[in-house]
């Protein structure tokens, strides 16, 4: 029985990896041994896609500015959301149900919807085609996501502690950061994972609010591929590269994943 | 109990000024087009309700909404149990759960447009590992032509890519549910299936209402992957109305019937995760206050 059981999990990972194990494969290959037929693994690999990448700045600054705006996006989203969350968490004040719901409904809001008046938007301000302008962008869902996680997360500290602390004579602010905050570090953690997450696999408002000098690598790759004829190998490349970033953040969160999932009302 | 406390609303101002300043103005742009008309050098005519009436008035919008509908239905159908039932059998404890979660995790992490070229590569005939080993089975598969076949990819694809995240919420469900309640039910004998029934169902009722609500937002305001693999086709078979919104007003400019679809489309959305989180937070106590002990004899 147990044996089984452990067999579930096992066999949705394999299949989980099968697609990204082809791309990687892909990476590794040259265009005449993709196209020539299936190979299962590179008879001859080559490094030349990944070359390509990083000896054309046009490639590798995609990469820079992906990471320049997600982690803007990330430091906004949740800098703004703990003051709010924290006010959600202890207080009662007029429409603050309301509030919530506002927020969060703007998580419903459909990208497409936005992107030709968050053009209109940012032009009109002189911010487009810069990285604030996309990290501002995606703070339209992910602001309510961070405020909904923390809320989560704050709620679960007990409200002695706040007492406690304001009776021992330390200011708000001292309480906040000093105190507050390194209780609810996992949840900051875990917020800062989904604006990190979400913000980077966005592309349609990200690729709609920028055209050269914060393009993020994920437009660039669809623009190069069409443009010079399907260079498989590249796109392949570019994709795995892709993939790392997002690898190596849920890496330092694992110990965090499931505990977020359960205290946090995500 | 928490204090009434006015001042609160200055914690809340920054929040309200970055989303007010990313929504409501976005928002009512939208909702100025959709009530004017336009012949250029942006001059604009009020044109009332013409626009709105023109889009629910067309078929065009009728099917891809139909479409989408379909295309939910079957992803909430095949990710939300298969999530459950995997969530079910991993380990609680030990190594292998921070293996597990984090490969589980990684197609979430993956930019949605690379999921579509991974899956782009991943079904074609000629050099995709899934459509070269249809065919070798002798199955007739080109999801460039055939509809059946575009439509079992991007559902193949969206299952890849999401069922994840329901397998992690219910898991997170799952392990939050005290050992005291399994040690009860053994000593009464429950079955795995009462267990299941009468102890981690209703212990997941509220992660898994939060799963089918992203689901279905999610799965309803789909784009990116679908726009990279089918493009919408073939002919219209995959054109989902997020696609057919981008085409309308990017592509062809029509700014009016493009704003007045996005407000409806907008509602829809709305409305349905209202009337979902309704029906799937009514119940909500009942179970609960069920006890496991009571249904043996």
């Amino acid at each position: 029985m147990r044996r089984i059981s452990a067999l579930v999990p096992a066999l949705y990972i394999v299949l989980l990896l099968l697609p990204v194990y082809w791309l990687v494969n892909m990476s590794f290959k040259s265009n005449a041994e993709i196209t020539s037929g299936l190979t299962l693994w590179p008879a001859a690999p080559t490094l030349r896609n990944y070359a390509v990448i990083f000896s054309d700045p046009s490639w590798y600054r995609g990469y820079i500015n992906s990471l320049g705006y997600v982690l803007l996006n990330t430091l906004i989203s949740v800098g703004a959301a703990l003051p709010a969350a924290y006010a959600f968490s202890r207080y009662t004040f007029l429409g603050d149900k309301h509030l919530f719901f506002w927020l969060l409904s703007n998580r419903m809001a459909p990208a497409a919807v936005f992107a030709l008046p968050f053009f209109q938007l940012y032009s009109a301000v002189g911010l487009l085609d810069t990285h604030l302008a996309v990290a501002l962008a995606h703070c339209l869902f992910n602001v309510p996501l961070a405020v909904w996680i923390l809320e989560g997360f704050m709620s679960a500290v007990p409200r002695e502690i706040d007492e406690m602390a304001s009776i021992d004579g330390h200011s708000f602010g001292a309480f906040f950061v000093k105190i507050f905050m390194p209780l609810i570090a996992s949840g900051i953690g875990v917020a800062a994972f989904f604006c990190f997450m979400f913000s980077w696999v966005e592309l349609l408002i990200a690729r709609t609010l920028t055209t050269t000098a914060a393009k993020p690598i994920a437009a660039i790759m669809t623009r190069t591929v069409s443009a010079s004829g399907m260079d498989w190998g590249v796109l392949a490349a570019a994709g795995v590269l892709t993939i790392i970033p997002g690898a190596i953040v849920i890496w330092f969160v694992r110990n965090h994943i499931a505990t977020g999932f359960a205290l946090g009302r995500v | 109990m928490k204090t009434v406390n006015q001042k609160a609303w200055f914690l809340v101002l920054p929040v309200l000024l970055l989303v007010g300043f990313s929504a409501l103005i976005p928002l009512m742009t939208v909702v100025n087009y959709s009530v004017q008309d336009t012949f250029g050098n942006n001059r604009f005519f009020w044109a009332g309700t013409t626009w709105y009436e023109q889009v629910l008035h067309s078929a065009r919008f009728w099917d891809a909404l139909g479409r989408n509908l379909l295309f939910s239905a079957i992803i909430l159908a095949i990710e939300i149990p298969l999530g459950v039932f995997i969530a079910l059998n991993m380990p609680r404890r030990g190594p292998g759960v921070a293996v597990c979660l984090v490969l589980m995790a990684l197609p979430l992490l993956i930019p949605w447009n690379v999921v579509g070229t991974i899956w782009q590569v991943f079904g074609r005939v000629d050099i995709g590992l899934l459509g070269h080993t249809l065919a070798a089975l002798g199955i007739d598969y080109n999801y460039v032509q055939d509809p059946v076949d575009a439509w079992f990819t991007l559902v193949l694809m969206d299952v890849w890519h999401w069922t994840s995240l329901v397998v992690l919420l219910a898991y997170a469900g799952l392990v939050s549910i005290p050992d005291a309640y399994y040690q009860a039910a053994s000593i009464d004998g429950a079955s795995r299936l009462a267990v299941f029934r009468y102890i981690q169902l209703p212990k997941l009722a509220r992660v898994l209402t939060i799963a089918v609500l992203l689901r279905f937002m999610d799965s309803f305001m789909i784009y990116t992957e679908p726009f990279v693999v089918t493009g919408g086709g073939p002919g219209n078979a995959t054109t989902f109305l997020s696609i057919d919104l981008v085409q309308m007003a990017v592509g062809q400019f029509d700014l009016g019937p493009a704003a007045a679809m996005s407000i409806i489309y907008f509602l829809v959305i709305l409305l349905l995760s209202w009337v979902f989180y309704t029906v799937m937070t009514r119940n909500d106590g009942h179970p609960q206050a069920h006890n496991p002990q009571s249904d043996r004899p």
